[in-house]
């Protein structure tokens, strides 16, 4: 990085830390700390998604639909979510290779599951082997999302659920007297007031889902744990040229400072969203806000 | 090999009972549900000795925060902000590259790198400072009529506090509480996957589901039987805590009990 980091070993101190904490590994350290942000934002929305989804389902007044949306939300919550994490991913894998696999070679006469492999074509292969490293890590990155948004779309339903039914009836039983269908009622007047009843739920979720983003270590993705171990361990002189003994427990605390600010930073800006829109509507806060302007 | 014989070799192979081997081809199903029921062994002791010692920690903890004196309350605040700001896997990794200097440096903390020990104290500090939260916020509640009450009869010091806010505080916490049991179950699974290494393959439930997992390549066998097993669990959590949570209400009129809905606060 610097033009006095050719040769580190002569180096002392500052300059050598200067030099050590930018050396290309570390550069992906930081870049690291991108991913973590990239994946929350992404999955945030998506999960809200399928929690929406979810939470319409198991309201429906069609019998299986609501069945499932009850047992999407009930499932995931039953066991823990690393558990879900490490199935979803070579599930949902060995789901998408099946289902290409059925599609494009279908001429194909031996059985998917051979023992202990799962074999398909290898046109059918996500990615195909031919595809450049940087499909295969977007493939995987992908797949992480779409976990993570099924397991924190099941919480979102849940809190989305809760938030439906606190909307007061009378909202809704005065857009029928005037005359709106069901839809119109759901779009217009349920789905804008639910939001202040679902807040303090999806502020919960967002820290959770927030603790749960070093679980994307364990779904194969070169994230901010797996910098932090490759770094942090022993260097000895023979294969680097910054040698130092176990940093781990250096890095690591340095994840938690990095945890540890951006749940501080949350919960400030929930504070400040919750009191934006409790402005106007027929709640405690709301009520709060009133009288302190008059 | 009958069934009988997988469960004589394998039901607490968790623990160094048993075969030494773990099976290695033609995995019965047989085999997936003893080696994973084994592996809950250590998922309830990791969860059980959590409970146990973090109630009273958190109880401690929660009148800590609750102390008037600042230099009480705020070595307690900051002890929750850390274990409920950041997360537990990070926490697990940190905490073991810490009792690995510890264990280099000092002679006589061998013990802290090995899970048993480790990964329950760390367990332990976690739940602490989240129920420490929730019965700080149950301390809060307590009505006020409760304590004006005790002040009248000239109740102090601690048998007010045994007699009266421990009572109320237990009760007022407990759904919450609940919550928090569940959540820690399910957290032990994370032990075996965070710096803790598992010796001589006695792993918990995910690290044999996980196992099965990575040799047949088919995940739709040992998960779903893991799922069962954290439902069970889930289900004898919530059996216990209710039960608990019913004899704490037992002196109020019982038309006007109502316990907050267990379903609306399952989040930590």
């Amino acid at each position: 990085m610097f033009s006095y980091c050719t040769d580190p070993s002569t180096l002392e101190g500052l300059s050598w830390l200067s030099c050590y904490l930018t050396t290309g590994k570390h550069m992906a350290f930081y870049q690291s700390f991108g991913i973590v942000l990239v994946l929350l934002a992404i999955t945030a929305p998506v999960a809200l998604m399928f929690g929406f989804a979810g939470a319409t389902a198991a309201r429906s007044r069609i019998w299986p639909v609501s069945l499932l949306g009850k047992s999407y939300t009930a499932i995931v919550r039953g066991v823990p979510d690393i558990a879900f994490f490490m199935f979803f991913v070579i599930a949902l894998d060995q789901g998408f290779e099946y289902m290409r696999h059925k599609v494009k070679c279908p001429d194909w006469s031996e059985p998917v599951r051979q023992g202990n492999d799962f074999v398909v074509c290898a046109q059918a292969k996500l990615p195909l082997s031919t595809s450049p490293q940087w499909m295969h890590e977007t493939y995987g990155f992908a797949l992480a999302v779409l976990t993570f948004a099924i397991v924190f779309g099941a919480f979102a339903a849940n809190v989305l659920f809760g938030a439906m039914k606190a909307v007061p009836h009378a909202q809704l039983e005065t857009a029928e007297a005037y005359g709106m269908s069901s839809r119109q009622t759901f779009w217009r007047i349920l789905v804008p007031q639910m939001w202040v009843y679902a807040l303090p739920g999806l502020s919960n979720l967002w820290m959770i889902l927030i603790k749960a983003t070093p679980l994307l270590f364990l779904l194969g993705v070169e994230d901010i744990v797996y910098w932090a171990r490759e770094l942090g361990a022993t260097k000895s002189a023979k294969f680097t040229e910054y040698p130092h003994g176990n940093w781990n427990a250096y890095y690591f605390g340095g994840l938690l400072v990095f945890y540890l600010m951006l749940t501080s930073i949350s919960e400030r800006v929930y504070k400040r969203l919750s009191l934006r829109l409790s402005h106007g509507q027929a709640t405690a806060a709301g009520e709060a806000q009133r009288k302190a302007a008059t | 090999m009958s069934c009988v014989q997988t469960v004589q070799d394998y039901a607490f192979r968790s623990i160094g009972y048993g075969e030494r081997l773990l099976p290695r081809e033609d995995y019965t199903l047989c085999e997936h549900f003893t080696l994973i029921g084994s592996g809950m062994i250590w998922n309830i002791y990791f969860g059980l000795i959590a409970i146990l010692f973090g109630f009273f920690a958190a109880t401690g903890l929660a009148l800590a925060k609750n102390s008037r004196s600042v230099r009480v309350r705020k070595p307690a605040e900051f002890f929750i902000y850390v274990f409920r700001g950041s997360p537990l896997f990070i926490q697990m990794f940190f905490a073991y590259a810490v009792f690995l200097s510890i264990k280099q440096s000092v002679p006589g903390f061998s013990l802290l790198t090995t899970a048993w020990l480790g990964a329950s104290i760390v367990l332990f500090l976690n739940t602490t400072a989240y129920s420490a939260e929730i019965f700080f916020g149950a301390l809060q509640s307590i009505p006020k009529g409760d304590l004006e009450a005790a002040d009248a009869y000239g109740i102090t010091g601690w048998t007010r506090f045994k007699r009266i806010i421990w009572p109320s505080m237990m009760r007022l916490a407990w759904p919450a509480y609940t919550n928090e049991a569940i959540f820690l179950f399910h957290a032990t699974a994370l032990v075996y996957f965070s710096g803790f290494p598992v010796w001589q393959q006695r792993g918990d439930a995910l690290y044999y589901a996980s196992y099965f997992a990575d040799k047949t390549f088919n995940p739709f066998i040992p998960y779903p039987i893991l799922a069962f097993y954290f439902i069970l669990l889930t289900l004898a959590v919530i059996l216990i805590f209710g039960r608990i949570g019913k004899r704490l209400n037992r002196h109020l009129p019982q038309a006007v009990v109502r316990r907050p809905s267990f379903m609306r606060t399952l989040f930590r």
